[in-house]
């Protein structure tokens, strides 16, 4: 494997690596404050900063561009707080509103950068979706230092953040500038949004933010292994991605880390131990049938209890299915109940409960009446 | 027309277009789906592109449309599997599907004018030089023409089911407890977005689709409110905030999309800060003359409290009074004014003194408080 060797690959791969930790760490205080979509604004935001500061000293230092960057994507964050709080427009579409407009001002910034006459603008585009090749060595110094700035932060405000993502009104009440931590934590991600828009690009930075905390999420029920899963599996699919894209021509390297973040997205969703769709599935196929067989074998108790003096006396499938929600499979229900000998057919479509079923459904019936007492 | 009127035309038509579904999720709550429909029909589009080899083929739009609700499926189908919350599961599907469009445009496309700049961004400026020819006779550019047909579909549309909208949107519980099926209602709706998005993105792009559905009705929120008068006056803001940009992109010879997005924004902002009831500044001015109002009250309260009482001769003399009530003496000159040129005191002398108005309104205010 070239990974070791290869100068530009190591470097493009620790560019990645140390976005998705920043990005994935971040992003799951996001995604638990329900503000999954924050990234998507703050990346979109930070368009107009970089055409500024290009257009201002036209220089593509890495530096300058991420501080235009965040100070644009900052103010975005600041102008979507102002206009929910001040107003009744909902918190998305003020969201959705400041990610449009201030990329909109990005563009008209970007279309007065190509009429300049030097023809320095070239790679400003890279912007857009990203490309991990360009990234040089004091670029991902500069990431490094920047991202492990926001990790360290975030290790010393830990149980503040926690507090703010989990009770912020406890927060309130005990006297802690919760609004104050907001704004902070909202600060690091924007710092994590613009360290990574080199490498992803501005239009797919939000899954950077959302995927790695929603596949640690189906993982785990509790913060800090949350938090360090979604570090992990942004810095996996992060070096993947920039591996990949290196390795296969026309590849590049956004779409590429968000696909690989997409699949390991879907398998969590799927495969997640006792939370998991597969999970789930096979618990819900071994209760279902227990679930479906009470309440038929209770109707037709119920209607037996009308004909005291002829136990064996017949109901129809077509009562049951009245008293039944809409597409049950009754026939199937009452085999499996007959296969327990719960009930017995009396005659064509005709059923009644057997004696053991009677007992069952009294006992059923004393137990619920304990519960309801 | 001269193409600066032909693209003046285009961004009028697409704006008021896209405003009228935006008007819908903007009530709904459900404004950034027009960010993950725009971006996700992005892969359809391309496929489409594969088989047809055409870019002006209508199997495009109708395979785009079709993404766009596959996009609306996905996510409804995360949220409803309950284990991703509504936000991240849009964060999570439009992204995935943008890269697989990303993807398959560098690795087969790269070749033919579809690059993703276009997709994203836009390219007003040459919208005018699609022409709709019919037996060679030029009938305009053709965006104007298919822009000009959704405004008429999302416009009849919106009139055909106007009230199940409205409950749908206002009450979804109601809706669907008579029976409306308002997830009927909001895929029909999720779909007439993105045909609006299919057909804005090739002239706008599909990040000016979202800044077209969004802002202008929620500036119009701010101005309105009744569903008719949001809707209106909706269209109305699109279409100013296109001229506007488009004005202003003529002028500095920038890029019109992103000038029209500014203007919307700009738009959003006056109104903001200067709608008549909901404005900054209204709520303001509100606040103070409420703050005024209130201190009336207390300076009532308290002349009447020590009326006819034998230190009245101090506590309400006009010279003491803010040190007696606690206030800066500028503001107690105010209230003092104010209760005045409301006749609620009058003077004798150097004493301030509640008229029968006044009176009436401390006992008002008194009473407020003990019951």
């Amino acid at each position: 494997m070239d990974l070791f060797s290869d100068y530009t690959l190591r470097v493009v791969a620790l560019g990645s690596g140390v976005l998705g930790a920043a990005a994935g760490a971040l992003g799951s205080f996001a995604y638990l404050r329900r503000q999954s979509l924050v990234g998507d604004a703050l990346s979109h935001a930070a368009l107009p900063g970089i055409a500024l500061v290009f257009l201002l000293t036209g220089s593509k230092a890495p530096l300058p561009i991420m501080m235009g960057a965040a100070l644009t994507g900052w103010i975005a964050t600041l102008l979507i707080r102002a206009v929910v709080r001040r107003s009744r427009v909902p918190y998305d579409s003020a969201l959705g509103m400041a990610l449009a407009v201030f990329f909109g001002i990005g563009l008209v910034l970007l279309t007065l950068i190509q009429k300049r006459p030097d023809a320095a603008q070239a790679g400003l585009e890279s912007f857009l979706f990203g490309q991990a090749a360009s990234l040089l060595r004091e670029d991902v110094i500069v990431m490094s230092v920047l991202g492990g700035a926001c990790l360290v932060i975030l290790g010393l405000l830990w149980k503040e953040f926690k507090l703010l993502s989990f009770d912020s009104e406890f927060g309130d009440s005990i006297g802690w500038p919760m609004r104050r931590f907001d704004g902070l934590c909202t600060l690091l991600l924007v710092v994590a949004v613009v360290t990574g828009l080199r490498t992803v690009g501005v239009v797919l930075m939000s899954a950077m933010v959302v995927a790695p905390a929603a596949a640690a999420r189906q993982l785990t029920d509790r913060l800090a292994p949350m938090v360090g899963l979604a570090a992990a599996i942004g810095v996996f699919s992060g070096v993947t991605g920039a591996v990949l894209s290196s390795m296969v021509p026309r590849l590049p390297t956004g779409p590429t880390i968000v696909l690989v973040l997409s699949t390991i997205v879907v398998m969590s969703l799927v495969l997640a131990p006792d939370r998991g769709l597969l999970w789930r599935w096979v618990k819900l196929g071994r209760l279902q049938p227990a679930a479906a067989l009470d309440p038929v074998l209770m109707h037709l108790y119920a209607l037996a209890q009308q004909h005291p003096d002829d136990p064996d006396h017949g109901h129809g499938v077509g009562v049951l299915r009245t008293m039944s929600p809409a597409g049950a499979d009754i026939e199937r229900v009452l085999d499996d109940l007959s296969n327990r000998g719960l009930v017995h057919s009396v005659g064509h479509d005709l059923w009644a409960p057997t004696p053991i079923g009677r007992r069952e459904a009294e006992r059923s019936i004393e137990a619920q009446s304990k519960v309801a007492s | 027309m001269t193409p600066e009127l032909e693209i003046l035309a285009i961004a009028i038509v697409t704006a008021v277009a896209a405003s009228l579904p935006g008007t819908y999720l903007v009530l709904r709550r459900t404004a950034m789906v027009s960010d993950a429909i725009s971006h996700a029909i992005l892969p359809g589009i391309v496929v489409a592109f594969f088989f047809t080899r055409d870019l002006t083929s209508p199997l495009l739009l109708l395979a785009a449309a079709l993404t766009g609700v596959l996009t609306v499926v996905l996510i409804e189908a995360l949220i409803s599997s309950r284990l991703v919350p509504e936000d991240a599961s849009i964060g999570i599907v439009f992204p995935a599907l943008f890269s697989i469009g990303v993807i398959l445009i560098s690795r087969g496309a790269s070749d033919v004018h579809l690059d993703t700049d276009a997709v994203l961004l836009g390219e007003l400026a040459f919208a005018p030089f699609h022409r709709l020819t019919v037996g060679g006779v030029d009938l305009g550019p053709a965006a104007l023409w298919s822009m000009g047909a959704i405004l008429v579909v999302n416009l009849a549309l919106i009139l055909l089911a106007w009230k199940e909208l409205k409950l749908a949107t206002v009450d979804a519980g109601l809706a669907a407890l008579l029976g409306f099926q308002p997830l009927m209602i909001h895929y029909g709706l999720m779909t007439m977005v993105s045909v609006t998005a299919v057909g804005a993105f090739d002239a706008v792009g599909s990040i000016l689709v979202v800044a077209l559905m969004i802002a202008p009705p929620a500036t119009a929120y701010l101005l309105a409110e009744r569903l008719g008068l949001v809707i209106g006056l909706s269209a109305v803001v699109a279409a100013a905030g296109a001229v506007l940009g488009w004005a202003g992109a003529l002028a500095l010879d920038v890029s019109i999309a992103g000038a029209i997005a500014t203007a919307s924004g700009l738009l959003f902002a006056v109104a903001f800060l200067l709608a008549p009831r909901r404005g900054l500044v209204a709520q303001a001015r509100r606040r103070s003359g409420q703050r005024l109002d209130f201190a009336v009250r207390m300076l009532l309260v308290h002349l009447l409290h020590h009326e006819d009482m034998p230190e009245a001769a101090e506590e309400c003399r006009e010279e003491g009074l803010h040190r007696h009530l606690g206030w800066r003496e500028a503001w107690t000159r105010r209230v003092i004014g104010k209760a005045e040129s409301r006749a609620l005191i009058a003077r004798r002398g150097e004493l301030v003194l509640p008229t029968e108005a006044g009176r009436h309104l401390a006992d008002d205010a008194v009473i407020g408080f003990s019951g």
